[in-house]
This record gives structure tokens, C-alpha cells and sequence, in this order.
């Protein structure tokens, strides 16, 4: 049965007001896949996304999620700010009815894998540095074990070193525990390291114009290949006339 | 329990770090003694005096009563307003229409003054309890009523979205996600309304009623007794202080450890 899990959007359209965000969308993902939508900053793929997690309601098309379980990583951190590093990590295992106990230990081991030390469980967000949030939130998202992941360009503000680390791990979790992502940005070189495709969203309103796919399998791909991807994917006229390259002289 | 636990560990520490403000009231003291100095006893009886007569008030039987009327009145009062105020402020925050509809009213009762209702509860209800309560829930309610919609106003979209791409059921949600926050609006309010029944119980029952500490105030102003009057000032403003500083504030600092 779990090979049959799947995402699958069907001629979605959404409008807010009489603005139409999104245009006939199609897509689908299967179980272990890595998909990312890249597409300019403003161009409906958090709307996207929110359709896509059950956070929106879909006004026309379809959204079917029949993957059996599903945690969110925001752009921004989002921790409670009145609940320490554990409690913020074990929110998601409490919510499916795990006892505390069990809770706050699966909480401070995925934590200790993130590189939170023990002296920071009992620290309130408000004592955090940004990176560490977002370590919190990424290890409240995986702490679950979900089996698709939404992320949400959430390494945007993130440092270099943090960034590949989290990657790696998502790599990992792709690998071993066959996770499926459903991975937004607008960093291409970050959509090439981790995806199985690649969606480009055109705004105004947003569609997808084109799919990329990459086979090499996510851990073989080193810095030359993303490096080359990356300059490959840039010479594309789409990608170019997307996120309107040819102004800064790309071309 | 837990939570109490940690506010009873924490209180001797909260009471150690009290010197500056105790050495701060003795000062206040000091001047006061001061005051008797230069004007005499008529005008400003000295602290001791004062002290004094509070210590034989609160030996004596009917005082306690009436004390007991001023409490009594005052609870009362500020119970219903902090139930009823903070339950028709929660939902009127939920609501963007009650919101703004609640907004100019709210400012109609805070605008009115006190002593304008005053006169008002004595012709609708005569003088005795209900006169004093109503006074009292009229100041307070509108304060704790705006702390809950601020609460709720303020409520933050992302922290729901959160909750729901978590699915954590309703429970959790209100408990974990929108109790909080709203607490830390509602309880200020709290305090304030509680300040503010306080104050206003005895100003009612000094025109309203012929019993409570206002009325004994009432008596030792028509005396010219002002050793009493300060006596009976005394212990507004210590139960005030003592409700303040030795209940609230150690809950308040435990509550919003997250804040500062």
C-alpha cells in the first residue's frame, strides 16, 4: 500500500479577490520523490504550497494527498515563543497523541542530531540565534516522521555551513527513509542539489511553463555537477525570460 | 503544579531582590514624619501616631466588619467584571465587527467619570450594596474587557497556520497556542482592573452608603478624626501593595518568562 502514496494536483486555479494567483496547475508526486517550484519571489508558490498542505482551500481543481502522513518547515522559524527548544520540537508528536514522556525524548535526541547542545533545551525562542531556530523548526517538522515534507524555502536565511548541513541531512532522510519533499525556492543552485525535478512557476498569474529532471541519484551529486547544472540551467531561455536574467545581463 | 511549584521556589528570591522598594517606602516614611513636623498633628498626624491607631482599629470588632463589607463589595464587583470581561472580550476579538463595534462604547464608559456613575447607581438603586458593586464593575469591567480583545486582536496568522499544518486538535490549540498569548494580555488587565475596584469601592461607599471603609472615612473626615482617616488609607493601600507585590507580580514574573 505505501508505494501508492501520492500528491496529485489537477488543473488547480486560485484567485484572491479578483486577482488570479494560480493557472491551471498539474503535478504529482510520488512516494521518495524530491520536487522542487522554483519561480520568482511573489509568484504564488507559497499559495502553492498552502494548497497543497491542506492550509488553503482549494477553489477549483483538485488537491489529492494521499500520503499518510505530513509535516510543514516555514520560511520562518514560528516557534511558540512561551515554550523552551523541546516543548516547540514535541508539539507535532504531542498533536498525534504521543505520551509526553516518550515525546520530550524523541524531541531531545533529534534536537542533539541538529546540533542543539543541552544546554539550550530549556531556552525560550526569544534566547535563540536565527540559525538556531530554524534548527528547532526543521527538527519539529522531522521529528514526526513524516512521509512528505513541505518546505518552504527554508534556508533562505540561513548561513552557508548550516544550509549544506540541514541539505545533507534532507539528502540522508531521502535515502534512507524514502521521505518525499515538496521543496519551494528561488535558489536554483539549492533546487538542483536536492531535486528529482524541477517546476518552473511563471507569476502573474502563476503556471508552470517548464520541468526539468535530474536522474544522478541526490548523494552522488558534488559541487561540479550542481556548479554545471546550475550554469546549464541559467543559459535556458525560460528561466531566463522567468526571473527576467536578461536585464542584468545574463545573456 | 508544576508551575506553582516553581513560583513558591522562586519567591524567596523575588522577596530578597524587594529591599530597594522596602527602603524606598521608609523614605516615603521619612518624609511623611517630616510633613507631621511642620504642619502638626491636626493636618498630618505623624506615622507613628497613624500605625498606632491602625493597630487598635484592627483590634476592634466592628472595624473588621466593615472591612469585611469593603471586601465583600468589591469581590464582587471585580469577579463579575473579570468573568464577564474577559469572556465577551475574547469573543468580541474574534469577531472583526464586534471588535469595532465594542471599541466606541468602551470609550464612552472609560470616558465617563467615575463619580458621574456614581450619582446615577444612587438614583437607579438607592444606597446600599448594589450601588458600590455596580460603581465598581463600570471602572473595571472596560479594562479587562479591552485587555481580552487586544488578546485576541493580536492573535498571530502564523502561529495558526503552524498549529494547523501540525493538526493539533482544539485542545492543544487553545492551551498551547492562543492561551498564552492572550494571557499575557488579560492578565495586566487583570491587575489594573483590580486597582482600580479598589479604588473605586471606597469612593462609592464614602457617598453611597452608611457602611465599608469609605463610610468610616466618611465618619472620621465629619470628626476631623485624621489619624483614622490615615489609618483607614493605610489599609487600602496596604492590602493594595500586599496583593500586588506578594501575589501577582511573582506569578506575572513566571507567566511571561518568555517575554523579556
Amino acid at each position: 500500500m505505501a508505494s501508492l502514496e501520492c500528491l496529485e494536483v489537477k488543473r488547480l486555479n486560485h484567485s484572491f479577490g479578483f486577482t488570479q494567483i494560480l493557472k491551471d496547475i498539474n503535478f504529482s508526486i510520488k512516494k521518495g520523490e524530491v520536487l522542487s517550484i522554483v519561480g520568482p519571489s511573489g509568484g504564488g508558490k507559497t499559495t502553492l504550497m498552502h494548497l497543497c498542505a491542506n492550509l488553503l482551500d482549494v477553489q477549483e481543481g483538485s488537491v489529492e494527498n494521499t500520503f499518510t502522513s505530513s509535516s510543514f518547515a516555514f520560511q520562518e522559524a514560528r516557534l511558540l515563543p512561551w515554550k523552551n527548544v523541546i516543548d516547540n520540537i514535541a508539539i507535532g508528536l504531542l498533536a498525534k497523541g504521543i505520551k509526553n514522556k516518550v515525546a520530550k525524548k524523541m524531541s531531545e535526541e533529534i534536537a542533539l542530531k541538529f546540533g542543539l547542545e543541552k544546554d539550550d533545551f530549556d531556552k525560550f525562542p526569544k534566547d535563540l540565534s536565527g540559525g538556531m531556530k530554524q534548527r528547532v523548526s526543521f527538527a519539529r517538522a522531522l521529528v514526526v516522521n513524516p512521509s512528505l515534507l513541505f518546505l518552504d524555502e527554508p534556508f533562505s536565511a540561513l548561513d552557508i555551513g548550516l544550509k549544506m548541513e540541514l541539505q545533507t541531512y534532507l539528502i540522508q532522510m531521502v535515502k534512507e527513509k524514502n521521505l518525499t519533499i515538496l521543496f519551494i525556492t528561488h535558489d536554483l543552485m539549492e533546487a538542483i542539489r536536492l531535486s528529482d525535478k524541477i517546476h518552473l512557476l511563471q507569476a502573474d498569474p502563476g503556471h508552470i511553463i517548464k520541468e526539468f529532471e535530474y536522474d544522478l541519484s541526490q548523494e552522488k551529486r558534488d559541487d561540479k555537477f550542481v556548479y554545471n547544472e546550475t550554469a546549464k540551467i541559467l543559459q535556458d531561455e525560460t528561466i531566463i525570460n522567468t526571473f527576467e536574467l536578461q536585464t542584468i545581463g545574463f545573456k | 503544579m508544576k508551575f506553582l511549584l516553581k513560583i513558591l521556589k522562586d519567591f524567596p528570591a523575588y522577596l530578597w531582590s524587594g529591599w530597594g522598594a522596602i527602603a524606598s517606602i521608609l523614605l516615603f516614611i521619612a518624609s511623611w514624619d517630616v510633613g507631621n513636623q511642620i504642619y502638626g498633628d491636626l493636618i498630618l498626624p505623624s506615622p507613628l501616631e497613624t500605625f498606632q491607631t491602625l493597630g487598635l482599629m484592627l483590634q476592634d470588632k466592628s472595624v473588621i466588619e466593615e472591612i469585611k463589607t469593603t471586601l465583600y463589595r468589591s469581590a464582587v464587583g471585580f469577579g463579575f467584571s473579570l468573568l464577564v470581561g474577559s469572556i465577551l472580550g475574547l469573543l468580541a476579538g474574534f469577531f472583526a465587527t464586534a471588535s469595532m463595534m465594542s471599541r466606541p462604547i468602551v470609550t464612552i464608559l472609560m470616558g465617563m467619570p467615575p463619580i458621574a456613575w456614581i450619582v446615577l447607581a444612587m438614583i437607579w438603586f438607592g444606597m446600599g450594596d448594589e450601588t458600590v458593586i455596580f460603581t465598581v464593575v463600570i471602572a473595571s469591567f472596560p479594562i479587562i474587557f479591552v485587555g481580552a480583545l487586544q488578546g485576541t486582536r493580536t492573535l498571530e496568522g502564523d502561529l495558526k497556520e503552524m498549529a494547523d499544518s501540525f493538526n493539533l486538535p482544539w485542545h492543544m490549540k487553545f492551551i498551547d497556542v492562543y492561551f498564552p498569548h492572550i494571557f499575557s494580555y488579560v492578565f495586566p488587565a487583570w491587575v489594573s482592573g483590580l486597582g482600580m475596584a479598589w479604588k473605586i469601592v471606597v469612593m462609592a461607599e464614602l457617598l453611597a452608603t452608611s457602611n465599608g471603609i469609605g463610610a468610616s472615612l466618611a465618619v472620621a473626615r465629619s470628626q476631623l478624626d485624621t489619624p483614622t482617616a490615615l489609618a483607614l488609607v493605610s489599609i487600602m493601600v496596604g492590602s493594595l501593595m500586599f496583593i500586588e507585590y506578594i501575589i501577582l507580580e511573582p506569578i506575572k514574573r513566571e507567566v511571561e518568562l518568555w517575554r523579556v
